[in-house]
Order: structure tokens, then C-alpha cells, then sequence
């Protein structure tokens, strides 16, 4: 008995009122969706459709969804800790939580958060931009899908179970080693991180393959939509930068739960090893979070500019340029651990030198501007505001290059509004832009442009009433991760400030949350599938797009392909559409679906050192592979019929 | 730009390889080989660690103490002929000879279970003779992850061919199971590439210094 409830007390994180809050609230949240499922007769619905699904339009749909509750999830850990902070010697958090804390909130944001967001709108708009009827790998596509969401799911469970991780996103070693670390936390993150990259390395080759194989007739490379090159250079980057991230877990992995010596200090290891290899995968991931919406600002800026893209093939090769630098910059995370002068001096240029890429992108989208019809439209708006605050991110960040600087910068407040001034200006700013901009191609009906206005105001204000401060807050002297400060340093005041604007930020999120709701129900209909006078594939075809996409596939000829179909048929040279076929789509599967079940099990399983329960979760992993393999019957037709039928429903055929 | 392969009109395809004759086996080859890239990246990062690590042996047995020439090149030339004999199934496949190409998997799986077989008594001699086991020092941690690695990859690549030894007695050669059998033969051959290297910088770097 005693055992039992030592055991349980141990399993289950106690003495903390927010915990027994969350546990509660977990509980009923699970019992009100199956009541409501229940109820409504829902479950068959839900499975048919979602989650078995391999339709790239519904993957895209799903991450989004996970990827806005983990937003939120991360929200509410960034307002804990300023709430801590907002004045001396607070109480709120202990520094036991405080440390837990920011390591949920940068993990959360970066790996669950921000990343499946931008995969989601890859997956809605890549396939469309290029006039694709789908990605190359659906079934793979939702392979990747499910094993974030077991990462995400098994990460976050980490708060009522167990315990959280502590020592920051970047997990160094030795604190994340076994001996100063010996609870499950560090467990959760190496098992979490990893199940969920195995599925963003699975998505990278994915919509590589996609891009360079299934372009629409026609359609070069460089007559690409320019979101579309960014996704093809991320992916890139995700190939080479994510097997090193998923060696650099799994040693980790190795030391924390077999004993290895990789990274402890006792027989031999090397906690700059751990270093070195997760910044060898950390800046690139920087790249993979901020590339893709610098397409997505693109196509925005050109849509609602009304013009063509200023630069087109200077904007694709500096992209290029990014990507590669992005290899050669990663220790400019450690210039203060040691390196000789030489090493700094090669890795500040190399730092410095991304600059210049990104400054010619920078004044691309302005010449893009310059005499364009702009349209203030909440998507636009987020990527004009990006514009400036980005910038502020990217000179810092020169700032921070310089290595005999950074031993001043580095690990202060400063360092952490730099990081936001890009993470939020850029990566933020750039989904929520997106997610306005393609919401009505997923939903057939429009985000309100007043509400969504009113979202933006007061998300972008707060961000600088949070963030702007901060640098300064870091020039005097508050250094990063640091749980209180006594009174009579004069951070005081500084700190207040910028938890009003944290909590502005928050308000922001919830207006823009309240107007998807209000859409929900009042949005204006997208009858066109053309709201915005788009200029790319995607805007050709009904929203909500069929399940095939395109009933004829398009031949493009030029760039902005769209915008090329709807000049000629101004000047009544349209061509007439070719005669429907039947067409091949993939079918559904459960096997995504109960084999990422499979990698939660085991990955909980290692977590607790629970080889009983690894084991056979690892062996179910295997067992669906193998059944996946002689699956024969894997996709159907869809014939001529029903295509007439549902592009008469939308109004294309008469 | 050269046109993508998907725009080939069905004729120009028809002239390809039985593997490469439908849209969704190419694609899968080339998606196979951007993961072959991925798993380059893999191996050279348990490769960079491994050599930043090599010496660190915190008075635990030394790489030259350790290794015996013996069974390693047993391994070596055991593994060398599967992959001969691995891409003499594809050149059975390419002549639409199932006989031949199962044969040929067969001993390919055979001398893989050999390879497995003597790595795992290499490493049990190791840990049990030796006291040398992942636990004793950082230089035999990259060790026992660098080649347990490949001996994973290897045993999986087993259970994967004896899989589409399956499929192709059952169902012969069709354009799906060529395509498997072809793909799995890449992935074989680059475990091959895979060892060379361990050969060079773990065995020879090894005894020599
Ligand atoms: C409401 C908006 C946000 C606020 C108020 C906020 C606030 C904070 C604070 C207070 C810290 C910890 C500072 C410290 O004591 O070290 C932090 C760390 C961090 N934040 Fe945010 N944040 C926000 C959004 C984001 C977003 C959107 C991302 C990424 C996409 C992000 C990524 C990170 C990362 C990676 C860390 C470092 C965690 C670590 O030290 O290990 N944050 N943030
Ligand atoms: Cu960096």
C-alpha cells in the first residue's frame, strides 16, 4: 500500500494548486469531447474523416488546429513567467517552475507550435500553388502528422506526469545529464523532440520530392510561386539539419537512459559534443521557421500590392544563400564556451554575412511596394508590420554576431528580445498573415477583416511594448532565465512594462480566437474560390478546394499563372478546358494513425524506464510498417461523374 | 529546366525499367534517395562524434587493445558479397526473372544474418571478456551507437527484404514489387557504403593508432 502511494505520488506531479487546476481541466476537457462526439453521433465522422485521412488539405487543416492549442499552451507558460517577473522579488513561480517553465514555453513554441503551423500551410498551399492533386507521399504525409502529434501530446503530458524538463530548450549538458537531472523531465523532451522530428524529416523529403516532381506542365522552377521555392529551400534545409539533431537526442537519449558517456563529464564525454550538435541543427531550424514565411510575406505583399513580385530571382537565390550560410553559423550560440580568436572571428563573418541576403530581401518586398494599388487587408497588414519589426531582430541580431560584443549580450534579456523580434515579427507574424490569407481556400468562407484588424493592433502594439523595452532591460543587466531579481536594481518599472505588453499580446490572441469563432458563423462567403484577386494556382480552383484539386490540371506558362488565365480571358483568349478523366486519388489509412499510438507508448515507455512498455511499443511500430507494406489496394479512382457533380455543385461546370 | 519525369507521356515511360514505369514508383525512388541523403547526414554525424571521442578513453580498453582483425574481416568480406549479390538480384529483376531474383535476395538475406551474427559476437566478446561494454568510457559509447547503428540498419534491412520475398512469391514481378525490391537494393548497397567507412575510421584508424 505504501509503496502504491509513494509510487502514485512520484508518477503524478503534485503539490501545486496550477497542477491540480491543469489535471482537473484535462479530465473535463477529455470527458466533454467524448460526451460531445458521443452525443452527436461524431466518432465514425471523426475517424472517416480526420483521422485517417491522407488528404494534404485535412493534414494541413489538423496541424493548424494542434498547432493554435499549443500556441496557446505556450502563451500561457510566456504569461507565468512574466507574471513572475513583472516585480521584484515575486512569488508566483518558485525557480524550480520558473526553470520548467521556460523550457515548456521555448520547446512548445519552436517544435510544436510554430513549426506544425508552417507545415500546415505548406500542406494546404504548397500542392494547390504548384497544381499538384496532391503531395508525393499522402500516406507518409500523414505518417509525419501523427508522429508530431504523439511528440506534442507526450510532451505536454510531461506537466501532470512526471514532471517537465528544466534545462531550456537547448538542454545542455551535463545539467540535462542523468546526474544532476535525475527525474523523467529531460526524458520527455529527448523522447517528445524526437518522435516529432522524425515526422518533419519525413515531411521535408515529402514536399521536396513534391516540388521538384509534380509541378503542373509547364510550370519550371522558376515560374514558381515564390511561397512554394521557400518551402522547396526549407526543405532542404530539413534534410540535412534534422538527422543531426535526431543523433544529437538519441545519444542523449543514450547517456540519460543506458549509461552511455557521451556528454557526462565523468569517463571521457563531451558536453560541447551536445553543444556543437544541437546548434549544428538549431540555427538551420531558425531558417526552417522564418524561410517559409518569408514566402508567405511574399506572396502577400505581391498579392495585395497588386503587382508582380519585385526581384523574383535575386529573392530565390538569396534564399539560397541563407540556407547554406545557415550551416556554417551555429557557433555563434557559444562564443562566450571557450573557442579560440580564430574560430569566433570565422563564425562572426560567417554570421554578419546572412545579413546581406536578408537585407536584399528586405528591400525586394519594398520595392514590390513602391507604386503598387496596396490594399490594407488584415494579411497584408501582418506582413507590412513584419517589415519593420523584423528588421529591428535582424540588426540586433548583427549586433550579437560580433563576437567580442556577445560577451556582453550574451545570455541577457537582450538576447531574448532579439530572438522574439524575429520569432514573433517574423515566424508569428508570418503564420497568422497566412492564416488569414489561405483561410478562406481551407474554409470557403473569409476571417472578418474588423476583427481580424482589431487582432492585429493590439497583438502588434503589445509585441513592442514587450519586446522594445526588453533590450534595454538587457543593457542594464538582466541576464536571461533568471526566476526573480531583488528590488533596487531598477529593472522594476522596465519589467512591469513588459508584462502590460505580454498580456496585450495575449488579448490579441484571444480577439483573433473570437473572431475565428464569429467567421465561424457570420464569415463572408468565398464564392469566387478568388477573394483576394490572387495571382497563383491556388485562387483558380473553388474554396473549398475538391478533394482532387484540380478536375483538369492546368498548363502555366508564365509566372503568376493565375494572373496570366485572368488577363486572358480578359482579352477572350481563354482556352477551353480539357476533358475531365478519371483520377487517382490515395485512400485512407489507419495505420498513421495507430502506429504514431504505437510511438507514444513506447516513447512514455523510456521515458519512465519502463522496458515493458518501450519494447512492445517499439514492436508495434515495426508491425505496422510491415502491414503497410502489403497494403496493395491503396488508392481509388474517382470517376468522370463525380467530378462533374461536385464542380457543378461549385459552379464551374454549368 | 529539364521537364520532371511525372510529364513523360506513358509511351516515352513505357521504355523505362519495369520500377520506374508508373509516376508513383518514381517518385518513390526518388524520394528513397533524398532519404538515402538524410541518412548520409545521420551517419555522418555518429561518424563526427565518434572521432571527436575516439581517444577519450577514461582508462578503459583502447581501440587498439580492442579489436581483433579476425571476425572484422569476416564481416567486412561477408557484407561486401551481399552486395554483389544484392545487385545481382537487380540485374535478374531488370530481365523479369523471379526465380533469379528471389534466389538472389535469398543469399543476400543469408549473408546479412551471417554479418549480424558475427558483429554480435564481436560485440558480446567485447562486453563479456573484455569488460568493455557502452557504459565504460565516452570512446566505446560512440563505439557500440556507431556500429549499433548499422547493425540495427542492417537487421531491419533483413526483415524488409524477407517482407518483399513475400510479396514477390506471391505475386511475381509487377511494376510495385520491382520497385520494392529495387529500393531495398539501394538501401542495402548503401549499407555497404556505410561499412567501408566504419572499416576506415573505426577498424584501420584503430589498429593503427
Ligand atoms: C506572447 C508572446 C511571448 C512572450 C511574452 C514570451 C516571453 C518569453 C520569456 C519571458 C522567456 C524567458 C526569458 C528567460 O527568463 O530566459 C522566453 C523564452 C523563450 N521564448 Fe518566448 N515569448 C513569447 C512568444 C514566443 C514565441 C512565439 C516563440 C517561438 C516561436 C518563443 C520562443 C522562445 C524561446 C525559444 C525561449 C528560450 C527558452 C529557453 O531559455 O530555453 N517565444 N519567452
Ligand atoms: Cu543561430
Amino acid at each position: 500500500m505504501n509503496s502504491i502511494t509513494n509510487f502514485l505520488s512520484h508518477f503524478f506531479v503534485t503539490g501545486d494548486p496550477m497542477i491540480y487546476g491543469a489535471d482537473v481541466s484535462i479530465v473535463l476537457v477529455t470527458l466533454a469531447i467524448f460526451f460531445v462526439l458521443t452525443y452527436f453521433k461524431k466518432w465514425k465522422w471523426l475517424w472517416q474523416e480526420w483521422l485517417t485521412t491522407t488528404d494534404h488539405k485535412k493534414i494541413g487543416i489538423m496541424y493548424i488546429i494542434a498547432a493554435l492549442l499549443m500556441f496557446f499552451r505556450g502563451g500561457v507558460d510566456a504569461l507565468m513567467m512574466r507574471t513572475q517577473l513583472a516585480l521584484p522579488g515575486m512569488t508566483f513561480l518558485n525557480s524550480d517552475h520558473y526553470n520548467q517553465v521556460f523550457t515548456t514555453h521555448g520547446t512548445i513554441m519552436i517544435i510544436f507550435a510554430a513549426m506544425p503551423f508552417i507545415f500546415g500551410l505548406m500542406n494546404i498551399a504548397v500542392p494547390l500553388q504548384i497544381g499538384a492533386r496532391d503531395v508525393a507521399f499522402p500516406f507518409l504525409n500523414a505518417v509525419s502528422f501523427w508522429l508530431f502529434f504523439a511528440g506534442a501530446m507526450l510532451f505536454n503530458l510531461s506537466f501532470v506526469i512526471g514532471g517537465s524538463p528544466d534545462a531550456g530548450w537547448s538542454a545542455y549538458a551535463p545539467y540535462a545529464g542523468t546526474e544532476l537531472n535525475p527525474g523523467v523531465g529531460e526524458n520527455y523532451y529527448l523522447l517528445a523532440v524526437q518522435i516529432s522530428g522524425i515526422g518533419s524529416l519525413a515531411t521535408g523529403i515529402n514536399f521536396l520530392v513534391t516540388i521538384l516532381k509534380m509541378r503542373a506542365p509547364g510550370m519550371t522552377l522558376f515560374k514558381m510561386p515564390m511561397f512554394s521555392w521557400s518551402i522547396l529551400i526549407t526543405s532542404v534545409i530539413m534534410i540535412f539539419a534534422f538527422p543531426a539533431f535526431t543523433v544529437a537526442l538519441a545519444l542523449m537519449t543514450v547517456d540519460r537512459i543506458f549509461g552511455g558517456h557521451f556528454f557526462t563529464i565523468a569517463s571521457g564525454g563531451s558536453p560541447m559534443l551536445w553543444a556543437n550538435l544541437f546548434w549544428f541543427w538549431g540555427h538551420p531550424e531558425v531558417y526552417i521557421v522564418l524561410l517559409p514565411v518569408f514566402g508567405i510575406f511574399s506572396e502577400v505583399i505581391a498579392t495585395f500590392a497588386h503587382k508582380t513580385l519585385f526581384g523574383y530571382a535575386i529573392m530565390v537565390w538569396s534564399m539560397v544563400a541563407i540556407s547554406l550560410l545557415s550551416f556554417i553559423t551555429w557557433l555563434h550560440h557559444f562564443f562566450t564556451m571557450g573557442n579560440t580568436a580564430p574560430v569566433n572571428a570565422f563564425f562572426s563573418i560567417s554570421t554578419m554575412l546572412i545579413a546581406i541576403p536578408t537585407g536584399v530581401k528586405i528591400f525586394n518586398w519594398l520595392f514590390t511596394l513602391n507604386k503598387g494599388r496596396i490594399h490594407f487587408t488584415t494579411p497584408m497588414l501582418w506582413a507590412l508590420a513584419f517589415i519593420p519589426n523584423f528588421t529591428i531582430g535582424g540588426v540586433t541580431g548583427v549586433m550579437l554576431a560580433m563576437a567580442p560584443a556577445d560577451y556582453q549580450y550574451h545570455n541577457s534579456a537582450f538576447l531574448v528580445a532579439h530572438f522574439h523580434s524575429t520569432l514573433i515579427a517574423g515566424t508569428v507574424f508570418g503564420i497568422f498573415c497566412g492564416l488569414h490569407y489561405w483561410w478562406p481556400k481551407m474554409f470557403g468562407y473569409l476571417l472578418d477583416e474588423k476583427r481580424g484588424k482589431w487582432a492585429f493592433w493590439v497583438f502588434m502594439i503589445s509585441f513592442n511594448i514587450c519586446f522594445m523595452p526588453m533590450y534595454f532591460l538587457g543593457l542594464m543587466g538582466q541576464t536571461r532565465r533568471m526566476y526573480t531579481y531583488p528590488a533596487g536594481l531598477g529593472w522594476g518599472p522596465v519589467n512591469f512594462v513588459i508584462t502590460i505588453g505580454a498580456f496585450g499580446m495575449g488579448v490579441g490572441f484571444v480577439i483573433m480566437a473570437y473572431n475565428i469563432i464569429w467567421s465561424a458563423l457570420h464569415g463572408k462567403r468565398d464564392t469566387t474560390g478568388d477573394p483576394w484577386d490572387g495571382r497563383t494556382l491556388e485562387w483558380s480552383i473553388p474554396s473549398p478546394a475538391a478533394e482532387y484539386n484540380f478536375a483538369t490540371i492546368p498548363t502555366v506558362s508564365t509566372r503568376d499563372a493565375f494572373e496570366a488565365m485572368k488577363e486572358d480571358k480578359r482579352a477572350g483568349k481563354e482556352k477551353a478546358p480539357a476533358a475531365y478523366k478519371p483520377i487517382h486519388m490515395p485512400n485512407n489509412s489507419a495505420i498513421p494513425v495507430v502506429m504514431s499510438a504505437f510511438m507514444f507508448i513506447a516513447g512514455f515507455g523510456f521515458v519512465f524506464w519502463w522496458f515493458w512498455m518501450a519494447i512492445p511499443g517499439v514492436i508495434g511500430v515495426i508491425g505496422c510498417m510491415i502491414a503497410r507494406s502489403f497494403v496493395y489496394n491503396d488508392a481509388h479512382l474517382i470517376p468522370v461523374e463525380e467530378i462533374e457533380r461536385t464542380e457543378r455543385a461549385a459552379g464551374r461546370l454549368s | 529546366m529539364a521537364e520532371s519525369l511525372l510529364s513523360l507521356n506513358p509511351k516515352k515511360r513505357k521504355d523505362l525499367p519495369l520500377e520506374y514505369s508508373t509516376e508513383e514508383g518514381d517518385l518513390k525512388i526518388v524520394g528513397f534517395w533524398v532519404f538515402l541523403a538524410a541518412e548520409l547526414v545521420l551517419f555522418g554525424t555518429l561518424f563526427g562524434s565518434y572521432l571527436v571521442l575516439q581517444s577519450h578513453t577514461a582508462g578503459g580498453p583502447s581501440a587498439h587493445e580492442l579489436f581483433k582483425i579476425g571476425p572484422v574481416m569476416i564481416e567486412t568480406v561477408v557484407l561486401l558479397v551481399s552486395s554483389f549479390t544484392c545487385g545481382l538480384s537487380t540485374l535478374e529483376l531488370r530481365r523479369h526473372n523471379v526465380k533469379g531474383l528471389i534466389g538472389w535476395l535469398v543469399v543476400t538475406v543469408l549473408l546479412g544474418l551471417v554479418f549480424i551474427g558475427f558483429e554480435g559476437n564481436e560485440f558480446f566478446t567485447y562486453a563479456a571478456h573484455e569488460g568493455a561494454t557502452l557504459q565504460t568510457s565516452a570512446f566505446l559509447s560512440g563505439f557500440f551507437i556507431l556500429l549499433g547503428t548499422h547493425g540495427a540498419h542492417v537487421s531491419l534491412g533483413i526483415v524488409w527484404i524477407a517482407g518483399i520475398l513475400i510479396q514477390l512469391a506471391r505475386r511475381g514481378i509487377t511494376p510495385v514489387t520491382a520497385r520494392k525490391a529495387f529500393i531495398v537494393g539501394l538501401y542495402w548497397h548503401f549499407l555497404d557504403v556505410v561499412w567501408i567507412f566504419i572499416f576506415t575510421a573505426v577498424y584501420l584508424t584503430g589498429w593503427v593508432m
